[in-house]
């Protein structure tokens, strides 16, 4: 059963992630990021990662994916003036490579040898927390810095007169 | 019946049953909206929809929406992007039922030798679920403006995406205070968390001990509906009727439907983190126990029944709030609520964590 929904789900979130590459106007490709993001929350659960899936799903499709498509509605291209992409050598190859570090991780992975059954008490919000609060507590803060930066950052950059 | 079937019985009648009850409530509610604006304006609402005669003071003019929503003519602008304007009455209303799935509406029952918890699926995410589920509502709002290729929807669009991203922010941080009292964020340990006694009188419910975060829960959860005083991206005077503008029959249906959801969901998410759940004051598992060492013996049957009616009761009541607001508070400005999500709401919610953290750390000591 796990399998299946494994492989449904990751089946779901690489075809997705093709979409969003492929599709010609932005909102579709906001629209199949969502689907991903959803499919690989799925995968998260399937591993018991509570916390983890709840989190993409909050953070990645609850608001980056908001502002992206916050942008597409602001800047409004009609339809027949969206730019066309051409297929030049630079991006063959780039296809090439990102194919080449997929076969290549997938070489590497099969060295590790996956846990049987269910994955420990790991992934449930106690879990979590006490990991963040007590073994991780100072790069926990230290983001929490450096988000504090980049708030800081936009809004100097954002506002002329401060 | 053997194991498993059973189990997928019970998850079945369970999805059924919660999903009728809150779909039931909707018809109601539109009901309950326009009479009630209706007493509140000194007029007599809907009375005129009849079946042989039968008016029933306006109860059958849901149904003649219903009717008139079926037949009316499914029209498409030829400005609009025809599939994404299709899709967003579908990415509206999915979201808005989607949040019932973690409440709570009684306690564990046991049938046939089993425990049957009331309660769809007890994550342990809890209430992150329901951030999770609301936050996806905002595509409903923010396609259907953009998708129909017209100016007004598109500002109303605008409008909400920015309006619900503000206010997700205090809705988040106002819970925090209820997780940090009763050291979960599981919505069955939450509710059994209310069930003692504050001071040896008050039932312990999240609104007594956290009074500011019920407070700014609310505000922050009719800025998430879209609901007066918050309902700005519809707002007619300005922007004809906002995001859904150009929508007409069912698909409008499925907007007002996906409203309606959200107050009867987010009335269900309030009785449950700040009211208590299905606790009845003072009613323990054997009968009554009031302050004062008095006792009356209830029957289990009883027991449950009023459990199950006192979570109904909030619910309702908290329904018919969303109403009674609507039509007591005009509709603020933009940059009012711009303010007083980002100047007033955020610095009170986090206030509020921290004296919630600063007595738990005295009271404990």
């Amino acid at each position: 059963m796990e399998t299946v929904l494994f492989i449904l789900f990751g089946a779901i979130a690489v075809c997705g992630a093709v979409m969003v590459v492929t599709r010609k106007h932005p909102m579709a490709s906001a629209l199949y990021l969502i689907l991903t993001l959803f499919a690989v929350a799925a995968l998260f659960v399937l591993r018991q990662a509570h916390f983890l899936a709840a989190i993409q799903v909050i953070i990645y499709a609850g608001a980056v994916v908001v502002l992206f498509v916050f942008v597409i509605m602001l800047i409004n291209v009609p339809e027949d003036r969206l730019p066309v992409e051409r297929a030049t050598t630079i991006r063959v190859l780039g296809v090439l490579a990102a194919g080449f570090f997929i076969l290549e991780s997938a070489v590497l992975a099969r060295r590790y040898v996956m846990p049987k059954g269910p994955a420990a008490e790991v992934g449930t919000v106690e879990a979590v927390g006490r990991a963040l609060f007590t073994d991780y507590l100072l790069a926990f803060e230290i983001t929490s810095v450096l988000l504090l930066a980049a708030v800081i950052g936009a809004i100097a950059l954002a506002k002329r007169k401060i | 019946m053997t194991g498993p079937l059973f189990d997928i019985a019970v998850t079945v009648a369970r999805i059924a049953v919660f999903f009728a009850f809150c779909f039931g409530l909707v018809v109601v509610m539109t009901w309950v909206e326009r009479k009630g604006a209706a007493y509140i304006q000194d007029r007599r609402g809907p009375n005129r929809a009849d079946i042989f005669g039968i008016r029933a003071w306006g109860l059958f003019h849901p149904l003649a929406d219903a009717l008139k929503f079926l037949f009316k003519e499914d029209f498409i602008p030829d400005n609009a992007h025809r599939l994404f304007y299709q899709m967003a009455p579908m990415f509206s209303l999915a979201p808005a039922i989607l949040g019932i799935a973690i409440i709570p509406f009684g306690p564990d029952v046991t049938v046939m030798g089993r425990t049957i918890a009331l309660q769809i699926a007890d994550l342990n995410v809890g209430i992150l679920y329901l951030f999770a589920v609301s936050g996806m509502t905002v595509y409903g709002v923010v396609l259907a403006g953009w998708a129909s290729g017209s100016k007004y929807p598109l500002l109303g669009g605008l409008r909400s995406s920015a309006q619900m991203l503000s206010y997700e922010v205090s809705m988040g941080l106002s819970l925090i205070g209820i997780f940090m009292v009763f050291e979960s964020v599981r919505m069955s340990q939450i509710v059994a968390g209310q069930g003692g006694l504050l001071f040896g009188v008050l039932p312990k419910w999240g609104v007594f001990v956290q009074p500011l975060g019920f407070i700014l829960f609310l505000v922050a959860q009719y800025a998430e509906a879209n609901r007066t005083p918050f309902d700005l991206p519809e707002g007619e005077s300005e922007l004809v009727a906002g995001y859904h503008t150009e929508y007409a029959s069912f698909k409008f249906s499925m907007f007002m439907m996906a409203e309606y959801l959200h107050m009867v969901v987010g009335a269900a998410v309030v009785a449950t983190l700040f009211f208590g759940g299905w606790q009845f004051p003072y009613l323990g598992d054997a009968g009554f126990l009031f302050p004062g060492g008095f006792a009356v013996a209830v029957p289990p049957a009883l027991v449950l029944l009023l459990r199950i009616g006192s979570f109904v009761a909030k619910v309702l009541f908290f329904a018919w709030l969303y109403v009674w607001v609507r039509w007591t508070i005009p509709r603020f400005r933009y940059d009012q609520v711009m303010r007083l999500g980002w100047k007033v709401m955020l610095p009170l919610s986090l206030l509020n964590i921290f004296a919630t953290g600063l007595i738990l750390l005295l009271l404990n000591r």
